[in-house]
């Protein structure tokens, strides 16, 4: 089994044998939310085509090259020497669109006990948030 | 200090969140333990947070309004550079030096607690312009590092350390101003804190430069 570290989550998936990581289509959009349409690799309203004559490295037998897909889209990927753990990241380009839309991203973390908490269940208040940690320390 | 701001102005819809950006297992444990925050302090072990929001090292904060809205972009929350002259056998640092500190920590605790009274009217609610302006965006090699950084910290956990540790050092070869990344990959001492030879030597190859931009807000010391 191959594990996936993504934007959604940790996530355990065959993946096929040969170069990059080869997904079937239905597993690579459980671990990734990118999905495989006639218009190319989409997620919500952003798609990315397929590049023609290329298409042998993307897709085959109805299995999606994500290495390839993330290479192309501009985003890092890192996979443990054995190809075991692939970490698929978030693009420069996108992380700078995101942070100047000004819309606060999302994220879950759990406290000390565990609980989860997410930004999202904060809305109504305003507040700092970051790494405060060290703040928490400063002022004892 | 926290704690006493989010007693004041908690009833007016205003919400610390406080994020611990230490990897190792159970390293922040202590330190929250100690202050025991009445706001949820969590723990981000992949440095989610920092990747989210284009952060280096602690203490950085962004603004979030009601709506979800970043009224100001990371920045360092009022810790101005203190830590440049502490000095580590005595754990003090000069009497001017920390007078300073103790003045941009101060106005920074202002300016949030005017923010929390006074909302968008606030002289320190940026616009969305100037929010914009002072947002700072990743280069390809930060979202490397950050990349690189999540599956480092995937393979300790996993008990794999050569691996690990090599994935850790490729994110600090990336993001070599990350003291974030850099500090998990570090030495520490007894309190966990990374303050050995080599942190030493990145402050002082900072020379005369300031490591964080400069924060703009009325009243922050230069």
């Amino acid at each position: 089994m191959t594990t996936i570290l993504s934007d959604l989550g940790e996530f355990s998936v065959a993946a096929g044998p040969g170069d990059g990581l080869w997904l079937s289509r239905e597993e690579a959009a459980t671990a990734t939310g990118w999905a495989l349409q006639p218009e190319g690799l989409c997620r919500g309203n952003v798609c990315v085509p397929v590049p023609p004559g290329r298409e042998a490295e993307f897709v085959a037998d109805g299995n999606i090259n994500l290495a390839a897909f993330w290479d192309h889209m501009d985003k890092p990927t890192a996979h443990s020497a054995d190809g075991d753990v692939w970490a698929l990241g978030e693009g420069a380009n996108e992380r700078a669109e995101s942070l100047r839309s000004l819309q606060a991203p999302d994220f879950t973390l759990p406290d000390l006990d565990g609980k989860p908490h997410s930004l999202s269940d904060y809305k109504g208040k305003k507040g700092p948030a970051g790494h405060l940690g060290q703040l928490v320390r400063l002022s004892c | 200090m926290w704690q006493k701001l989010y007693d004041e102005v908690k009833d007016r819809d205003f919400m610390i969140i406080a994020v611990a950006m230490d990897s190792r297992e159970d390293a922040a444990r202590p330190w929250i333990e100690e202050a025991a925050p009445s706001y949820p302090a969590l723990i981000d072990r992949d440095h989610r947070v920092a990747d989210l929001y284009n952060m280096v090292n602690v203490p950085q904060a962004v603004w979030i309004d009601e709506e979800g809205h970043i009224v100001r972009p990371a920045e360092n929350a009022g810790a101005f550079e203190a830590f440049r002259s502490l000095n580590f056998e005595t754990m003090t640092v000069p009497e001017d030096k920390a007078a300073t500190a103790a003045n941009a920590k101060s106005t920074y605790v202002d300016a949030v607690r005017d923010w929390a009274l006074s909302g968008a009217d606030s002289v320190h609610a940026f616009d969305g312009g100037q929010a914009r302006d002072h947002t700072a965006a990743p280069s390809a090699e930060v979202a490397g590092a950050h990349c690189h950084f999540r599956l480092g910290q995937y393979l300790l956990r996993q008990g794999r350390a050569g691996e690990g540790n090599e994935q850790l050092a490729e994110a600090s070869r990336l993001h070599p101003t990350s003291w974030n990344i850099w500090r998990q990959a570090a030495e520490v001492n007894e309190t966990g804190m990374a303050a050995g030879p080599e942190f030493w030597a990145r402050v002082n190859a900072l020379g005369d430069d300031r490591y964080y931009p400069a924060v703009d807000m009325a009243g922050m010391p230069d």
